[in-house]
């Protein structure tokens, strides 16, 4: 594999955020009670994820050693306050349902994590590639936790009905089933990356 | 009064911050293992979270609103959280050496903690003055601490049980805590006065 | 790079001055989107809720007390040419399952409902978050369109009423019939005062 494809990869599956390095536990439980928040709570994070990125690694040697945390949280939270304005005025309906994890997008762990594990150590391209990666890795995340949680719960989709609600598992929807839901599928997946490394 | 009580009951029980608002999680789930560290963390999160509610309230109300300055809350808030987080280090090492071993290890990753940042924010949401501000951060940290505490005894236990392999580690943490929300849904709608 | 004061404060402050102009930018082009959003919102609601007019109800929003409250609830007035025709009014109620509701309804000139529209809630989801849809239903008795509050009050049918409360969630129907019967005394008394 070449190595862009491998940054990429490392993103969505070996580093997966979600469900290998289980940060930004707080969005992931808060906001997936149905396949659509959680896509739009992934692609909001990966939008901004990705301009901190290259922001930061653009501004890496510019920055002194002791005050660089502060600098990349700035940056982090510059980005995050544009897509909060912009989300207000272009989508406010999508905003009022994300509500305060739109701005919580700053304290995302994964956000500074990237930007001091990869960022600050790797050229512009590298960086915006290592965003679009973790960023799809946690969208599909959130669209995964989403959907199961809207299946069980109420029978449906991205709101396309596939059994009868009726049938459905209210506790999924509700806090509960958030946290038995990611158990359950980090297990899931821990079990197949296992498997495929044993084969 | 009644006031003041109704807003810590839903704090700490109705609208739990980790139970129900999923603010918190990554100390929740990080820091749980040991009931000592749980505690140590819970009594970290309080101080700050008091601090950093009192602060950011009297900027929001004394210079972002007056000025208009509502779109830079994000990022001052933030800002203000971690200058706050880093004076606290310094200071209690200076002045309280042993509180500082108690909590030090703890201060640096509450910067990143969203319920301190949630609490903040929120309470400009709900549009509260500075004394129920106060109550519901002071509330809240409880409700943090209550959590935190009573889910790092489960862990404890469950570090001795046997658990399929793949499940081990913050799966079964996973299900344990969303069986503690199940018990916390109990407290829904309960109201006062 | 090496940390010395001087470099310190100054990238920090280039940063932040940087930052803080690019915020300020981006807030002055969606300063107005913004506003008109907001407005957009509670455009769309009224005109949902009330039957066909042609002035600009929500520009000649008036603002009423109901007697012995302390909260104020936003009337909408409907005109067709030039006679009232109905009104909206932007009502809540704290008896909910958890935390305010809030919701405009519509009424015609005789106080009958002739929509609604639910601004927002905290109501469990699958349970009482069903209100945006459940109250204008056509199955069995659970739409409130119709009724007129102004003649008999509404109630679930647990308490002696006729209207079927949501299943699981009879206290959020409580609430939301306790929005409706306050929304219609209001209607009613600026309706009796003739100021609307």
């Amino acid at each position: 594999m070449n190595s862009k494809l491998r940054i990429l990869y490392n993103g969505i599956v070996a580093e997966n955020p979600t469900f290998v390095l289980m940060l930004g536990m707080c969005p992931t439980l808060g906001t997936t009670g149905s396949a659509m928040t959680g896509m739009s709570m992934g692609l909001a994070t990966m939008g901004v994820l990705i301009c901190s990125n290259v922001v930061i690694s653009l501004i890496k040697n510019l920055v002194p050693a002791k005050v660089r945390i502060p600098a990349y949280i700035v940056v982090i939270a510059t980005f995050v306050s544009v897509l909060q304005l912009v989300m207000e005025a272009y989508l406010p309906a999508l905003n009022a349902m994300l509500g305060i994890f739109i701005p919580l997008i700053v304290v995302n762990c994964i956000l500074l994590g990237r930007a001091e594990a990869f960022a600050s150590r790797n050229g512009v391209f590298a960086s915006c590639l290592d965003g679009i990666g973790i960023g799809i890795g946690f969208t599909l995340a959130l669209t995964v936790l989403g959907a199961v949680r809207e299946l069980l719960g109420t029978g449906r989709i991205f709101g396309a009905e596939i059994y009868p609600e009726a049938y459905g598992s209210l506790i999924f929807v509700l806090a509960p089933g958030a946290f038995i839901a990611l158990g359950l599928l980090i297990a899931l997946f821990t079990k197949i990356r296992e498997s495929k490394a044993n084969a | 009064m009644l006031e003041y009580i109704s807003i810590i009951i839903t704090a700490i029980f109705v609208n739990n911050i980790v139970f129900a608002q999923f603010l918190g999680i990554c100390p929740f789930i990080g820091v749980s293992r040991k009931l000592s560290s749980a505690v140590g963390m819970g009594a970290a999160v309080t101080f700050v979270m008091v601090l950093a509610t009192a602060v950011t309230w009297l900027l929001q109300s004394l210079v972002l609103t007056p000025f208009g300055l509502g779109f830079m809350q994000t990022i001052v808030f933030i800002l203000v959280i971690a200058a706050l987080v880093q004076m606290l280090e310094i200071i209690l090492k200076k002045v309280a050496p042993v509180l500082y071993s108690a909590l030090g290890v703890f201060l640096p990753l509450i910067t990143t903690n969203c319920a301190v940042l949630g609490v903040a924010i929120l309470v400009v949401r709900n549009n509260l003055d500075l004394g129920q501000s106060l109550v519901y951060a002071v509330a809240t940290a409880i409700g943090f601490t209550m959590a935190i505490s009573i889910f790092a005894g489960i862990r404890e236990q469950l570090a001795l049980t046997s658990v399929p392999k793949a499940m081990r580690g913050v799966p079964i943490a996973l299900i344990c805590a969303g069986l503690l929300a199940m018990a916390f849904m109990g407290f829904s709608g309960i109201k006062i006065g | 790079m090496k940390s010395t004061l001087l470099n310190m404060v100054l990238s920090l402050g280039v940063i932040t001055i940087v930052a803080a102009a690019l915020l300020a930018g981006v807030y002055s082009v969606t300063k107005e989107p913004i506003a008109a959003a907001q407005l957009a919102k509670q455009v769309d609601a009224v005109s949902a809720v009330v039957p066909a007019f042609d002035n600009d109800p929500v520009a000649e929003a008036v603002e009423i007390t109901p007697e012995g409250e302390d909260v104020a609830l936003k009337v909408f007035p409907a005109r067709k040419d030039g006679s009232l025709v109905g009104a909206a009014v932007e009502s809540y109620s704290s008896a909910g399952f958890s935390g305010d509701i809030r919701v405009i309804y519509g009424f015609d000139a005789d106080g009958t409902v002739t929509g609604y529209a639910v601004m927002s809630h905290a109501e469990t989801p699958g349970l009482g978050a069903k209100m945006d849809e459940w109250f204008r239903s056509s199955e069995g008795k659970r739409s409130v369109i119709g009724l007129n509050p102004s003649v008999s009050r509404p109630a679930v049918s647990k308490d002696g009423g006729e209207v079927d409360a949501i299943t699981a969630a009879t206290i959020t129907s409580r609430a939301f019939l306790d929005a409706l019967v306050r929304a219609s005394d209001v209607y009613k008394q600026l309706a009796a005062q003739n100021t609307l």
